[in-house]
């Protein structure tokens, strides 16, 4: 049951951030850059007050998978660095710990770029 | 015949308040479980991870590498457009909505060269988002360091 549970809150707390995005598209105008940004300079922020680690031990990846989930590793990086290096982590740590999905999306991006043809927009 | 007739313009009125309603709870339940169903998703992915027993280093970027392979090849293949239009925020929120915006502007400036176009369209909104979101968490790190020792 336990094992269950956290796949039902994955989807309703990932669920409801991306709501949270929704709300802001159909109110305010911002395009998807802007949500993308927003976004990922809130994870870090939440992170740095430390609102959002709790969220992440409740809710696994349904904290993790959406971009706030992304501030929230480069935060998380930052800090950790901080304890390891001083204040020169501050600089390497956060880029360090999101290393892994910023180079998977410039490769398999520039991968399928050449691969594919652009398609007409639906 | 008609008990309480209804003005044009007052009818009007209440179309305006009432249309853009139905259509936000719409967009914002399409946002919610495609949203959730990408997140379930990843905790699916979290699992397996765990059950590869992958080394503490590299566990915790499975999960994102997957999504954002996943993201880009179905942008590709031309769905994940299919799905944003559908699911709005829902598929630009996740990790593969990135991979998305990574993807999408590479593949449309391709004419343009493979340096000019596709190397500097990579970072269209990816930049940005590296940025913004880099400076910030430096500045977490650097606020974090100054009261470092007032926390503990």
């Amino acid at each position: 049951m336990s094992e269950l549970l956290i796949y039902v809150k994955a989807f309703v707390v990932g669920g409801l951030i991306c709501v949270v995005g929704q709300i802001l598209m159909q109110t305010t105008k911002l395009t998807s850059a802007r949500i993308l940004v927003l976004f990922v300079v809130a994870g870090v922020i939440l992170t740095g007050i430390g609102v959002y680690k709790p969220l992440v031990d409740f809710a696994g990846a349904g904290a993790t998978v959406p971009l706030t989930g992304f501030g929230y590793t480069l935060a998380m990086g930052a800090i950790n660095g901080v304890n390891q290096y001083g204040l020169l982590g501050a600089l390497s740590g956060g880029v360090t710990n999101a290393a892994g999905g910023i180079a998977a999306a410039i490769l398999f991006g520039l991968l399928n770029a050449l691969i594919f043809k652009p398609h007409a927009k639906p | 015949m008609n008990q309480n007739p209804i003005k044009p313009d007052e009818y009007r009125r209440l179309v305006a308040r009432m249309t853009p309603h139905s259509r936000h709870l719409r967009g914002c339940f399409r946002a919610f479980w495609v949203g959730g169903l990408i997140c379930t998703f990843g905790q699916v992915l979290n699992a397996l991870a765990e059950c590869l027993q992958l080394p503490e280093a590299t566990a915790p970027m499975f999960t994102s590498v997957v999504l954002v392979f996943l993201g880009t090849t179905l942008t590709g293949l031309g769905v994940y457009d299919r799905i944003g239009k559908y699911a709005g925020a829902g598929s630009i929120v996740p990790i593969t909505g990135f991979a998305n915006s990574v993807c999408a502007p590479a593949m449309e400036f391709r004419r343009e060269g493979i340096v000019l176009g596709t190397g500097a369209k990579l970072f269209t909104i990816a930049g940005p988002v590296l940025v913004y979101g880099i400076t910030a968490s430096i500045a977490v790190g650097v606020v974090y360091w100054a009261i470092r020792g007032w926390l503990m």
